[in-house]
């Protein structure tokens, strides 16, 4: 440093108090944190709602092409019709697991997970905010996907209180479960391996094809192992008011799914788990 | 008497084997400007994890404007604002977004006024619509800086702030830096030029190992720990190491005393000696000569 000028800094009673700014609202830390997750996800909006929309719409085009005129569903429901809830149901799963992990991991990659940590925003706050933007961006893609099947496709919904319930609770546990994920990564190749090896699978054999009642017995009895075939089943009975599985036992299912993921995630924030050591 | 900026009580922290903190006692009044120095490793950056909340402490308490860190984390986050080593953005916002979400972080809405005012005195005013993407190095850097103040903390710790930053970077920012600690602002600073410490701080804590190995005014640590010394360059080295001078890189030789009234001896050893004086320098006590002489005696 070229200046020799030595710097005194004042003496105690010269000290004049500065005081924080006051915050507004006990909320606005939370609602800063869902408007900046939600603005993220709209800034690529081609690559995070647009592509999945697409994605089903193929599904759509080329499954209903090959089995619409060959394969009815509770009796005289037609393949295409049954198919879109599926599509639905899968394309607001994915990506609120997508949305909430792949936000976390990038954060935590690049380091700017900071400006989240250092700021008084408690656990339940951050668990909230990242959840709600997921299950926001599950909805957004999920509404996407059954707009551009209507040229395709008459649907009606029999009971849109249950299609809403069953959206909400399923963006919830893949909310959460992404966050799971997306503090537990270190690096982006762990993460693909969760939804790859994961998310995937359980997905795909969740029946958003096909009604597990044209399975064998072994396959339908292990569909019941998987939360997914509840979530695609429980919402599939918003639309026709017909399910594989009692509604009621769906609905219980993935509640407790919900309420023990957001319990695990909430004590993973609460002890800082990989994000304050 | 007023409550400290910063207290830390028998803060301990280990990772492991590896001990980073080891029962760290610490005061820093409020409106002082408070260097802390150490090696790398020292537990510098582990200490002001634990006063920001991103490290949690095995043992002790910090507390930040009497709010411990911990169980009144929300008042003592708010009182605090940390500037980071890394260079670390947002890459999906303008620098004016990230200020306005930062702000709603910390609970406040309808930021501008201040905003546009850092902004300003960042001299960022001009960028404030450009991407983070876009900005250079040292520009990213003042954003970091602007985004600690943007809830006008009480004390503000800069992590090595000027790392890698270019000279006239470096002057402007600690220009900005001493009108706020002239403000009222309490400034703690680590950074790896001591000739910043020394020119900046008003007090100086030294870190090794985890352990505070030196605490004082600057002014004293350059009393009690550096001498003076002689540098010359003469025509028979030899003469000079016999003599008790000690041999620089340089090729100049070094003569290390108490007090500047014992140059006239030295000077008249070296020319009955027949050492063949060409040139010579007084070397004044500086911050780095203390660090050399702390690290390597404790």
């Amino acid at each position: 440093m070229s200046e020799t000028q030595v710097h005194r800094p004042p003496s105690t009673a010269a000290v004049r108090r500065i005081q924080p700014m006051a915050a507004d609202a006990p909320l606005t830390g939370f609602r800063t944190l869902l408007h900046k997750e939600v603005l993220r996800f709209f800034k690529v909006g081609f690559q995070t709602v647009g592509a999945p929309v697409l994605n089903a719409l193929l599904f759509l085009l080329i499954f209903s092409h090959v089995l619409d005129r060959h394969v009815t569903v509770y009796g005289d429901v037609a393949y295409t019709r049954f198919l879109v809830p599926g599509l639905v149901m899968m394309a607001v799963l994915q990506n609120a697991f997508a949305n909430s992990s792949s936000s976390l991991i990038q954060s935590k990659i690049t380091g700017n997970i900071i400006f989240v940590l250092l700021p008084p925003l408690s656990y339940r706050a951050f668990y909230a905010a990242y959840v709600l933007a997921a299950t926001l961006r599950g909805l957004f893609v999920g509404t996407g996907v059954l707009l551009v099947s209507m040229p395709f496709v008459e649907q009606s919904i029999a009971n849109p209180l249950w299609v809403l319930v069953f959206a909400l609770m399923g963006g919830g546990i893949m909310g959460s479960f992404g966050v799971i994920a997306g503090i537990w990564a270190d690096k982006f190749d762990q993460l693909a391996a969760f939804q790859n090896f994961l998310i995937m699978p359980l997905t795909m054999l969740s029946g958003v094809f096909y009604s597990i009642r044209s399975l064998p017995q072994l396959w339908q009895d292990v569909s019941y192992f998987n939360p997914f075939f509840f979530m695609i089943d429980g919402f599939r009975y918003g639309f026709f008011g017909q399910s594989d599985a009692s509604p009621w036992l769906s609905l219980g299912v993935v509640s407790a799914c919900f309420v023990c993921l957001a319990a695990l995630t909430l004590a993973m924030l609460a002890r800082g788990y990989k994000l304050r050591s | 008497m007023t409550m400290p900026a910063i207290r830390v009580r028998a803060v301990t922290k280990n990772y492991g084997a590896l001990t980073a903190l080891a029962g760290v006692d610490l005061e820093i009044e409020q409106g002082e400007f408070f260097g802390l120095l150490g090696p790398n490793g020292a537990g510098k950056t582990t200490l002001i994890s634990a006063l920001a909340g991103l490290v949690r402490p095995d043992s002790g308490v910090l507390e930040i404007m009497g709010h411990d860190v911990v169980s009144d984390y929300r008042e003592a986050r708010r009182n605090l604002g940390v500037v980071p080593q890394e260079l670390v953005f947002d890459p999906f916002f303008s620098v004016r977004e990230l200020l306005r979400i930062q702000s709603g972080y910390f609970g406040i809405r309808n930021n501008d006024d201040w905003i546009d005012e850092v902004l300003a005195r960042l001299d960022l005013s001009h960028k404030a619509g450009a991407n983070m993407r876009t900005l250079s190095g040292g520009m990213k850097r003042r954003v970091l800086v602007a985004q600690a103040l943007v809830h006008r903390p009480p004390v503000i710790v800069l992590d090595e702030p000027t790392a890698g930053v270019d000279v006239e970077l470096r002057q402007g920012l600690w220009q900005f830096v001493r009108e706020l600690n002239r403000d009222g602002h309490t400034i703690v600073l680590t950074t790896h030029y001591l000739e910043e410490a020394e020119t900046l701080c008003g007090r100086i804590a030294m870190l090794k190992a985890g352990k505070l190995v030196a605490l004082d005014t600057t002014d004293n640590l350059l009393r009690r720990f550096a001498t003076h010394s002689l540098r010359v360059n003469v025509e028979h080295t030899e003469v000079a190491l016999a003599l008790g001078g000690r041999a620089n890189d340089d090729g100049w030789v070094e003569f290390d005393f108490d007090s500047y009234t014992e140059v006239e001896a030295v000077l008249a050893r070296l020319r009955e000696a027949g050492a063949g004086l060409r040139e010579m320098a007084l070397g004044e006590p500086d911050l780095e000569r203390v660090f050399v002489e702390l690290m390597h005696r404790v």
